[in-house]
């Protein structure tokens, strides 16, 4: 669906990301992925009747970790409300969450979309405990527990997105900030971060704001972004038949690839938040912002210029490299270790080959196993870079290194490959490709200049790729002049 | 042998120390207590005589509490020991733990009795009618209520079916039945006691405390459960003292505040009488006695039946039928599942404060009363603030009439919700209060008196009670329940 007219979209995010402690936000329960269904549970997560929270302190801390990594004013003052409303995965029918006074507000992230830098505004980062999994069977229903009471942030932006393009970057951003901060997985497919996104459209250059809808079910940032494009070009099949808007929660239907009404804003609950008696207050000293603060890793904005700055990498590069914190912290070693001035054929195998191999087994390229680790890859592009051997030669020697977890170097003994450059032992091969090729020979002479690649694959062939392509069009030029 | 049931813990304590007697001896004596006269007084639910807590004991001698008994009301949680709030929505529940009170108790070598002390439903009223057990009966006239909601432990101590007993206070549910029963009811301050295993009626004004005998149990007993708990983040990690120092038999220049608004119309002309004579009684023991304003106190009702409906509506939200307990047999949809686990498990009171507690936090109506209400208790709690800035303690009635008929208040809630009156503020301005016999009605109905100080001064408490019963001795009437 395409809109005729044109309109602009008005795009807010909530973003909740499981918070990586041991344990849940108001009781000593594991919060580990993956176990048998309840056995992570007990009186307090489950709501039985007498049972209190006591807050995890270490959410707390890494809530303010977030809030001041994201710009946003870290509150002095801030209590827990709770959240009312009957669903089976909600054990006390109420969720501990935060009202009014949110752990952080009114801050921002930077991201560049579509060549433009452009700053989205953060209104709030609070914490919350997250619900139960509801499995539902063939005639029955069963709830899971063990994710109930895990530490949940909620990180709303502004409506200040407009284009798909943009959220999607701002969830790349904001996922790689919080990944550096060590405080989540931030694995959509564990649930450890999920996104619903308000989306409205207003005439372009327009004040008002349209009516909106909320989207939910996007199981990926590429979700989130073809929802945000499907809702556009819905919203805007509407206006353009004068028709309205219904407020509404619409469901991101992957296989369909399509939203669907969930259920419209007539039947919108009312939460009836009141602060939590069974909590005292907060307060945040500064002192412990401090603190906090000292501990906040070089986040990836900074990170990128550092390494355009101290590596000589492309903005372009560096954004590749930085995106996540293992890579950024292997790919500053590597620099490290690599011993010349000019990092770009490290840059260049790593964008490459490196990542290439990495991602064909699903990995980022720092848990990329290479045998004999950063040494032997910075031999290996040493040895290309003076030559010594090919460069095809050494991809293919790094890939079957990996795979069969022998050291580069060995192979390269082993199979003797490395570049023949020396002309002398190359005039026989040479020779006898003049012999066996008067036409091409003939062609050449006659002016064709190309005809000698195909003279110079020749010696390649006959050498078993191992001479020094250039060695070799330099003697068959002298020869046939 | 045959008095035992009779006994103050203290003296208990004392007679077992020197084995003059045996816990044995103690448990058997109060469950032949019990099986007499309960049947008549009902001050327990689900009385098992084959729960022996004898089976308890534990080897350790030096205990203070070794091999005493002690009833608990039935929202207090025990392990593996039914613990249903006398609702029929919590009918079965057994939790998988101790109540921190509980473990503190048995901690100390107290034995806790199987058979909990009957209760207003979630201890949602001033009368015990509101059980899903049926009323209890008052001991003195067992056609009056015990007050309420703690009614089962007062009326067990009064009618010596307990030794001694704890109850939840939230608007008064202590002071007020020990007040009708003639024992003494102590409030601690908030946060004194642990809340965790309390099973929540409106969390900001809970507090568990001590149904007994005497002023000195009262002591022993705040003394065991008292004390800051890593799981309940509102208790309060002050020092707990040994109260039992506080039981001085001395108020001289002791200055105490008599509140003119807790002497107003609607207060039985007897009651009053027999708290003037309280008054003058202390007065000439040394006690400086002047006049105190609280000029927020006709407020409190309401605000009270705001916050702590409100608390209770989400409270009660978990009673659901989907983990425990009951669940309705409905099975339409989930949603028709809530509202018929709910519509059949909860009793009237308990559906009208869930009604009025939603309602008042409800969108668009929480400004003007769940917000205005919290701003309405900051003032009471200031009034108190100042009051204590030149007092020691404040004396009260700890309700404006002696014990009512059963059946009397119950179809007029408003009414019933009055005879609170005196001990509300207390809960909203958490402080610590206690209630003792300070005389009785022509019918022989008992009095209590109300003494009120500041957070945490539970010694002033004690020292003021503690003189005034060694002065009198209404504490020793016992009912003529045969």
């Amino acid at each position: 669906m395409k809109a005729k007219k044109d309109y602009e979209a008005v795009i807010g995010l909530e973003v909740h990301v499981h918070l990586k402690t041991k344990t849940k936000a108001f009781c000593g329960c594991s919060t580990e992925f993956g176990q048998e269904p309840n056995s992570q549970a007990c009186p307090v997560c489950l709501g039985f009747p007498g049972s209190l929270p006591v807050l995890n302190e270490t959410a707390l801390d890494y809530a303010i970790k977030v809030g001041l990594a994201l710009n946003c004013q870290v509150q002095e003052y801030t209590k827990f409300d709770r959240k009312n409303y009957f669903y089976p995965d909600l054990p006390k029918n109420y969720q501990i969450s935060q009202y009014d006074l949110p752990i952080a507000k009114e801050g921002f992230l930077d991201i560049e979309a579509g060549g433009k830098n452009k700053r989205i505004a953060i209104r709030r980062v609070h914490l919350e405990e997250d619900a139960g999994k509801l499995i539902h069977k063939e005639e029955i229903s069963l709830v899971d527990f063990n994710r109930a009471g895990i530490p949940l942030l909620e990180i709303v932006s502004d409506p200040e997105i407009n284009s798909p393009e943009e959220a999607y970057e701002y969830l790349t951003v904001l996922k790689s900030i919080i990944e550096y901060l060590g405080v989540s997985d931030c694995d959509m497919e564990k649930g450890s971060l999920r996104c619903d996104a308000n989306i409205s459209l207003k005439q372009k250059g327009a004040k008002e704001l349209g009516v909106k809808a909320e989207l939910k079910n996007m199981n990926s940032f590429k979700a989130v972004k073809d929802a945000l494009a499907f809702e556009i070009g819905r919203q805007g099949g509407l206006l353009d038949d004068g028709k309205a808007i219904i407020q509404e929660t619409r469901l991101w239907d992957a296989k369909l690839q399509e939203t669907v009404s969930m259920r419209s804003k007539e039947e919108a609950q009312d939460y009836r938040y009141f602060p939590e008696p069974d909590l005292v207050p907060f307060i945040i000293s500064r002192e412990k912002k401090e603190e906090i603060r000292k501990s906040i890793p070089e986040l990836p904005a900074q990170k990128l210029l550092r390494f355009t700055k101290e590596f000589g990498l492309s903005e372009y590069d560096a954004k590749i490299l930085v995106s996540s914190k293992q890579d950024a912290e292997y790919v500053e070693r590597l620099m490290r270790a690599y011993p010349r001035e000019d990092k770009k054929p490290l840059v260049n195998w790593l964008i490459g080959p490196v990542t290439a191999l990495a991602s064909a087994s699903n990995l980022i390229i720092s848990e990329l196993k290479i045998p004999g680790g950063i040494d032997e890859l910075i031999d290996l592009i040493i040895n290309t870079e003076d030559g010594k051997i090919s460069n095809l030669t050494a991809k293919s020697v790094f890939a079957e290194s990996v795979s069969t977890a022998n050291l580069a170097s060995n192979i390269i003994r082993e199979k003797n490959l490395f570049q023949i450059s020396d002309a002398s032992a190359l005039e026989s091969e040479v020779d006898a490709v003049i012999k066996e090729n008067p036409q091409s020979v003939q062609a050449y002479q006659a002016g064709k200049s190309n005809a000698i690649m195909f003279l110079v694959g020749q010696v390649m062939k006959k050498t078993g790729g191992k001479a020094n392509p250039k060695v070799v069009q330099e003697i068959l030029k002298r020869r046939l002049q | 042998m045959e008095e035992l049931n009779r006994l103050t813990a203290h003296e208990l304590i004392e007679s077992l120390s020197r084995k003059e007697i045996t816990s044995e001896e103690v448990i058997s004596r109060l469950n032949q207590r019990i099986k007499d006269t309960d049947a008549r007084v009902k001050a327990y639910v689900r009385f098992d005589s084959s729960n022996n807590p004898a089976e308890q004991q534990s080897g350790a001698a030096a205990l203070p509490l070794k091999g005493l008994p002690i009833s608990l009301k039935d929202n207090i949680c025990t392990d593996s020991l039914n613990t249903e709030c006398c609702s029929m929505i919590l009918g079965g529940f057994r939790p998988p733990y101790d109540a921190t009170v509980v473990k503190k108790l048995k901690a100390a070598g107290a034995l806790i009795l199987g058979a909990k002390t009957n209760m207003d439903e979630f201890a949602f009223g001033s009368s015990t009618e509101n059980s899903c057990f049926g009323p209890t009966h008052n001991p003195w006239d067992l056609e009056c209520v015990p007050g309420g909601s703690s009614g089962g432990s007062a009326a067990a101590v009064a009618g010596d079916e307990a030794i001694w007993a704890l109850g939840s206070d939230t608007g008064g549910s202590i002071r007020q039945p020990a007040a009708f029963c003639g024992v003494v009811g102590l409030k601690p301050t908030y946060g004194r006691v642990s809340r965790y295993g309390l099973i929540a009626f409106a969390s900001s004004l809970d507090q568990i405390g001590p149904i007994t005998k005497d002023t000195r149990d009262s002591a022993l007993l705040l003394n065991v459960i008292a004390g800051f708990d890593p799981r309940d983040s509102t208790s309060v990690n002050e020092k707990v003292p040994d109260y039992t120092q506080a039981l001085l038999n001395d108020i001289k220049g002791i200055k105490i505040g008599i509140p003119k608004e807790y002497f107003i119309e609607g207060t039985d002309s007897e009651v009053k009488t027999i708290i003037k004579e309280a008054l003058e009684k202390l007065k000439s023991l040394g006690a400086d006695c002047q006049e105190v304003s609280l000029p927020h106190t006709e407020y409190a009702v309401p605000v009270y039946y705001i916050i702590a409906t409100a608390e209770a509506s989400s409270n009660l939200a978990r009673f659901d039928g989907v983990q425990y307990a009951y669940r309705s047999s409905s099975r339409a949809s989930l949603i028709d599942m809530y509202k018929e686990t709910r519509g059949e498990g909860f009793g009237e009171e308990a559906k009208r404060r869930i009604i009025l507690g939603t309602f008042v936090l409800s969108h668009g109506y929480y400004d003007a009363y769940y917000l205005r209400a919290q701003k309405v208790r900051t003032l009471i709690k200031q009034d108190f603030e100042r009051a204590f800035n030149q007092l020691d303690c404040i004396v009260t009635p700890t309700t404006p009439t002696a014990a009512f008929k059963i059946g009397e208040k119950i179809k007029d809630p408003l009414k019933m919700y009055l005879s609170d009156i005196f001990t509300i503020s207390v809960n909203l301005a958490g402080i610590p209060a206690i209630s003792i016999p300070c005389g009785f009605t022509k019918k022989g109905l008992p009095v209590g008196l109300q003494i009120l100080a500041r957070p945490f001064a539970e010694e002033m408490l004690f020292r003021v009670a503690h003189t005034y019963e060694q002065n009198t001795g209404w504490h020793k009437m016992n009912p003529r329940l045969k």
